[in-house]
C-alpha cells in the first residue's frame, strides 16, 4: 500500500462514518448534539446556517453559525463526531460560494438567505 | 496525521505509521564485531537501484533489497530473531508507550526567535527600528573580550534528530502492520522513523 492508500485504509477501519443528509454552505440543519453531565446523557439541538464545510475524510468538520439573543454563535461540529445524534436538513439556501464568512457582517434583514426551490 | 474518536468519544490527533515487515539482515556478536546488534531493513527497492556490494548483503539473508537499513541494539530477549527473520508491528501492544526517532523537517537558515525562542524586542513603536527579531547583546564587554562558547545565535535551523518520548500506540493493526500512534512525529510525510519500547 501506498501513503494515500494506508491513510484511507485506517480512516475507513477506524473511523465509523456516518450518513448525514446532503447539506452544504447556506443551508440551515439542526444538529443533535448529545451532552454528558455526569452520568446523565442528553440532547441538545443547535440550529443555525452553515458557514462551512472543511476537510476531507475523517477528519472533515463543519461550521453551525445562529443568532442567540442579540449575539452571533458558531460551532465546529466533527462531522463523524460519535456525539452527533441527528442532523436535520431545515431548509436549502441559494448562496454562490462554499465559504459563506459574509454572514458573520450581515444583521437582520440583509442576513437573509434565499431559500432553494426543487 | 489524522485523528479517531477515542471510547469516551474524544477527538485525537493520530499519526499513522507502517511498521514492518523488517527484516533481519545481519546479527552483530561481541565476538566478531564488539558489540551486540541486529539490523533491520526496511521498505523495498528496485535491484537496479541497489549496488552490488548492498545486493551480496541483503541476498545472505535471503531477501529483496531494502531501502533503510538500521541497527538496533539492546533487542529485548524473547524477541531475539534468527538471520533473515521477519518482524512485523505485532511486537508492540495496543495502548503502551513507545518512543519515536526521526529527521525532523529542515528549516533553512532562521533567526534567534524561531530557533532558540528569543521575544525579540516586543515593540514596533517608541523609536524602534528594524530590530524587531534581533538578538540582543551577546554578553559583557572588556571582560571576557570574546563571545562565549555556545551562545545562541542564528544558524541552520531543523533537520535534527529528534526523539519523541511516550507516545500512545491508539489502534493497532497487525495485519497491515499498522501503527496508529497519538501526537505528531518528527519529519515529513513520508519519511522513515525508529519505533522504540523501554521494558
Amino acid at each position: 500500500m501506498n501513503q494515500t492508500e494506508i491513510m484511507n485504509f485506517v480512516q475507513d477501519t477506524l473511523v465509523e462514518k456516518k450518513e448525514w443528509p446532503a447539506f452544504k454552505a447556506g443551508d440551515n440543519v439542526t444538529v443533535h448534539y448529545k451532552i454528558r453531565e455526569g452520568n446523565k446523557e442528553r440532547i441538545q439541538p443547535f440550529q443555525g446556517v452553515v458557514l462551512q464545510r472543511r476537510g476531507s475524510g475523517a477528519t472533515e468538520t463543519f461550521t453551525v453559525r445562529k443568532i442567540s439573543g442579540n449575539t452571533g454563535v458558531e460551532r465546529v461540529f466533527p462531522l463523524h463526531s460519535p456525539f452527533i445524534e441527528r442532523i436535520d436538513l431545515n431548509r436549502r439556501g441559494v448562496v454562490r460560494r462554499a465559504r459563506i464568512f459574509y454572514l458573520r457582517k450581515l444583521r437582520g434583514k440583509r442576513a437573509r438567505i434565499k431559500e432553494k426551490r426543487i | 496525521m489524522t485523528s479517531i474518536f477515542d471510547a469516551s468519544g474524544k477527538n485525537v490527533p493520530c499519526t499513522v505509521i507502517q511498521a514492518g515487515p523488517c527484516v533481519v539482515t545481519q546479527i552483530k556478536t561481541r565476538k566478531t564485531d564488539g558489540y551486540e546488534a541486529i539490523q533491520l531493513a526496511f521498505d523495498e527497492k528496485k535491484e537496479k537501484h541497489t549496488s552490488r556490494a548492498l545486493k551480496g548483503h541483503f541476498d545472505k539473508a535471503k531477501t529483496t533489497p531494502k531501502r533503510v537499513v538500521a541497527e538496533f541494539t539492546r533487542f529485548e530477549k524473547e524477541h531475539q530473531k534468527q538471520f533473515g527473520d521477519e518482524l512485523k508491528a505485532d511486537i508492540f501492544i495496543e495502548g503502551e508507550y513507545i518512543d519515536v526517532v526521526g529527521i525532523s523537517k529542515g528549516k533553512g537558515f532562521q533567526g534567534v526567535v524561531k530557533r532558540h525562542g528569543f521575544a525579540g524586542v516586543g515593540q514596533a513603536t517608541h523609536g524602534q527600528h528594524n530590530r524587531l527579531r534581533a538578538p540582543g547583546s551577546l554578553g559583557a564587554s572588556s571582560w571576557p573580550s570574546r563571545v562565549f562558547k555556545g551562545m545562541r545565535m542564528a544558524g541552520r535551523t531543523g533537520g535534527n534528530r529528534v526523539k519523541m518520548i511516550n507516545l500512545q500506540i491508539m489502534k493497532l493493526l497487525p495485519e497491515q502492520n499498522i501503527v496508529v500512534v497519538k501526537g505528531s512525529v518528527p519529519g515529513p510525510n513520508g519519511s522513515y522513523l525508529i519505533l522504540e519500547r523501554w521494558s
